[in-house]
């Protein structure tokens, strides 16, 4: 699929969207460009993150996960760190930004685990800002206690029904909200999803994750590392944490998709294993879905990851293979959880435990003086009663 | 190939002194056996082109309605495949273009290569795709280049005056303009700025111009068909056909006959 828009990575990416938001999506990338030229922009967002935030989040040497695998130098970038527990409030707090460049007031917003609910609800209480986050119904059944934080944040959590009440529910019901409501609303897409410029402001916000990480990795080492992981839902720690390292050919990279119960029982949310091809909430992607182009539903136990595409600049990095893809299951992630609680101190986000797992695995292949850096995109807090739903109620 | 059948009919309905009338219905709402006594019955009833809707599982543009149409649809097994393949059964039968809004992932994923002779095929002669603004349109206008099927493009409210413009000189069959910001749906009341809306649209145009979205009494019907060249009723026809309601649709319909037209 090929067109001359602006916003492709590749074949993928552009703006399917209804002629009602190309007005809005327009206006954004234009306020994008002049706040991108802007030093009082970066300056006031620096900032934020630096006082409120509270980065830069450290680049961890997890000496005791290291000797657990038996391979590689294993360091952890530590965004569980980030006030509200992940990387999403690099994103909330530059949207949230931008959005007051532009004059909006009030803010919409989806969320599936619901930290990016959470990060967007605390942006928007820190500037003033009215906030509607739209979350499944199947996510605010799993994550009930985000739902308290978000509310007690000031933000009004209107649950989606529809659909599978999960992720992708959340966005059309977001889109849906912001169709009606362009003219005085922002949307703060959460993820490096859906029509341009989002993909591209998304990582912007997130790259700090990657330059953070490279600067760090030269100080502790004294050289770039040997390997990258990260999760992918729709991939926006992954794409933030990636970005810095793409032209450094010697820096391998590993996107690690859930794969659910299993990629051959089709209970998964691995789009880019699924190789289909299609457009889902404005962008060309790999998305998950059936003979007649219905989208189809994904399966995670991590409800951040629960969303049947992956942003269109990670499509175009598996197509060019920059990027390796491989996915981690349901099991195997909840095992993760176990093993960097007990070995390291640290309980990771069920999203964040998938990368942990494979990154494991890949540093057992690899050598002593090698280095590998997981980004640990969120903490476990939110996701005790899963996870101890999961293990059976049995004392691990 | 004139891609004009859509044109036609509606400038023909509008010389007759009529505004243009185009229901839209869900296609396999009730079941894929009543696709064909629905349509025959809005021809018979005075439409002058029918939208046939292609159920999706990720409807971002529509309201409650008709995302609860498409879900009983879905649950039917309904799809663009099964759709297509009934209209041509009964193709003989239709005198009045068929239209068909989908989303554009089932278009993609039915194979562009055959869409156009398919539509051809089966009556269709336009396609409305909610989810393709001008500037990803490429593609599918490409292929649907060498046959008479219109790619029916939308133009909203929020839509600034050179993107009408742009919008106005590649459209083809009739430009949909939205008339509310918003998803579809009944609504009570319309912006005030509507009126000097649709009539730079109509200026700018050189195809027909059909209002749709919130149109749902026949006092809208003819207020805002008499600002354009007809309108394009979506919910309130399905809310009707739904509970066997056949007078509502038909009161809609006469609501547009008989108006002097303005152009």
């Amino acid at each position: 699929m090929t067109t001359e828009t602006k916003g492709r990575y590749g074949k993928f990416g552009g703006q399917f969207v209804p002629e009602t938001l190309m007005t809005a999506l327009q206006e954004l990338e234009t306020a994008y460009e002049e706040a991108q030229q802007d030093p009082a922009f970066s300056k006031e967002l620096d900032y934020y993150l630096k006082e409120f935030v509270g980065r830069e989040t450290p680049l961890f040497f997890a000496e005791r996960l290291t000797k657990h695998a038996g391979g590689a130098k294993i360091y952890l970038k530590r965004e569980d760190l980030n006030h509200t527990g992940a990387h999403k409030i690099n994103n909330s707090l530059g949207q949230a930004l931008l959005a007051i460049r532009m004059g909006k007031k009030k803010i919409v917003a989806e969320t599936g685990a619901g930290q990016h609910g959470v990060a967007t609800a605390t942006a928007c209480a820190l500037l003033g800002l009215e906030c509607v986050v739209f979350m499944g119904k199947e996510d605010i059944r799993r994550q009930e206690l985000n739902v308290f934080r978000m509310e007690l944040l000031g933000t009004n959590v209107v649950s989606v029904d529809k659909g599978s009440g999960t992720l992708k529910d959340a966005v059309n019901e977001a889109l849906r909200y912001w169709v009606s409501n362009v003219e005085d609303t922002h949307y703060i897409l959460g993820s490096a999803l859906g029509p341009h410029p989002f993909p591209q402001i998304v990582r912007d916000f997130q790259r700090v994750i990657g330059d953070e990480t490279r600067k760090q990795i030269v100080e502790h080492e004294g050289r770039l590392p040997d390997a990258v992981v990260a999760c992918i839902g729709g991939g926006s720690n992954a794409i933030g944490m990636f970005h810095p390292f793409v032209d450094d050919q010697d820096v391998k990279l590993y996107g690690v998709e859930a794969a659910g119960s299993g990629i051959s029982t089709g209970k998964h949310a691995a789009a880019i294993a699924g190789k289909q091809e299609g457009v889902l909430h404005g962008a060309y992607m790999y998305v998950l879905q059936d003979d007649d182009g219905f989208i189809q539903e994904a399966h995670s136990i991590s409800a951040g990851l629960d969303y049947p595409a992956v942003g269109p600049e990670h499509c175009h990095l598996a197509d060019i293979k920059r990027v390796q893809y491989d996915s981690v299951t349901d099991q195997q992630a909840l095992e993760a959880v176990q093993v960097l609680s007990r070995v390291e101190g640290i309980i990771p986000a069920l999203e964040s435990a998938h990368a942990v797992y494979y990154a494991v695995q890949l540093a057992k292949e690899m050598k002593e003086d090698e280095l590998l850096v997981i980004c640990l995109s969120g903490r476990g807090d939110k996701d005790m009663q899963t996870v101890r739903d999961a293990l059976g109620g049995q004392s691990v | 190939m004139t891609k004009k059948l859509v044109t036609q009919a509606i400038m023909q309905c509008n010389e007759q002194g009529n505004k243009a009338f185009v229901p839209y219905i869900m296609a396999g709402d009730g079941g894929l056996q009543t696709l064909k006594k629905t349509i025959l019955f809005l021809q018979e009833a005075g439409a002058t082109a029918i939208e046939v809707g292609i159920p999706f599982s990720d409807p971002v543009a529509d309201g409650d309605v008709i995302q609860q149409a498409g879900e009983r649809a879905l649950a039917e097994g309904i799809t663009l495949r099964k759709i297509m393949k009934e209209l041509a059964s009964f193709r003989e039968e239709v005198k009045i273009p068929l239209v068909i809004m989908t989303y554009l992932n089932p278009v993609l994923s039915y194979g562009l290569q055959s869409i156009a002779a398919d539509c051809e095929a089966s009556g269709v002669y336009g396609l409305i795709v909610p989810d393709l603004p001008l500037e990803e349109s490429g593609l599918l206008k490409e292929a649907l280049k060498n046959s008479d099927v219109a790619l029916i493009q939308l133009v909203s409210l929020t839509s600034p005056a050179e993107r009408i413009e742009a919008i106005a000189k590649a459209a083809e069959g009739f430009i949909y303009a939205v008339t509310v910001n918003g998803i579809t749906g009944v609504r009570s009341s319309f912006t005030e700025g509507l009126e000097g809306h649709l009539e730079r649209l109509k200026a700018a145009s050189s195809v027909p111009v059909l209002a749709g979205f919130g149109i749902s009494t026949p006092e809208h019907v003819r207020t805002l068909g008499g600002l354009a060249d007809g309108v394009i009723v979506g919910s309130a026809i399905v809310t009707a056909l739904h509970e066997g309601d056949y007078e509502k649709v038909r009161t809609l319909i006469n609501a547009s006959k008989n108006q002097l037209t303005n152009s």
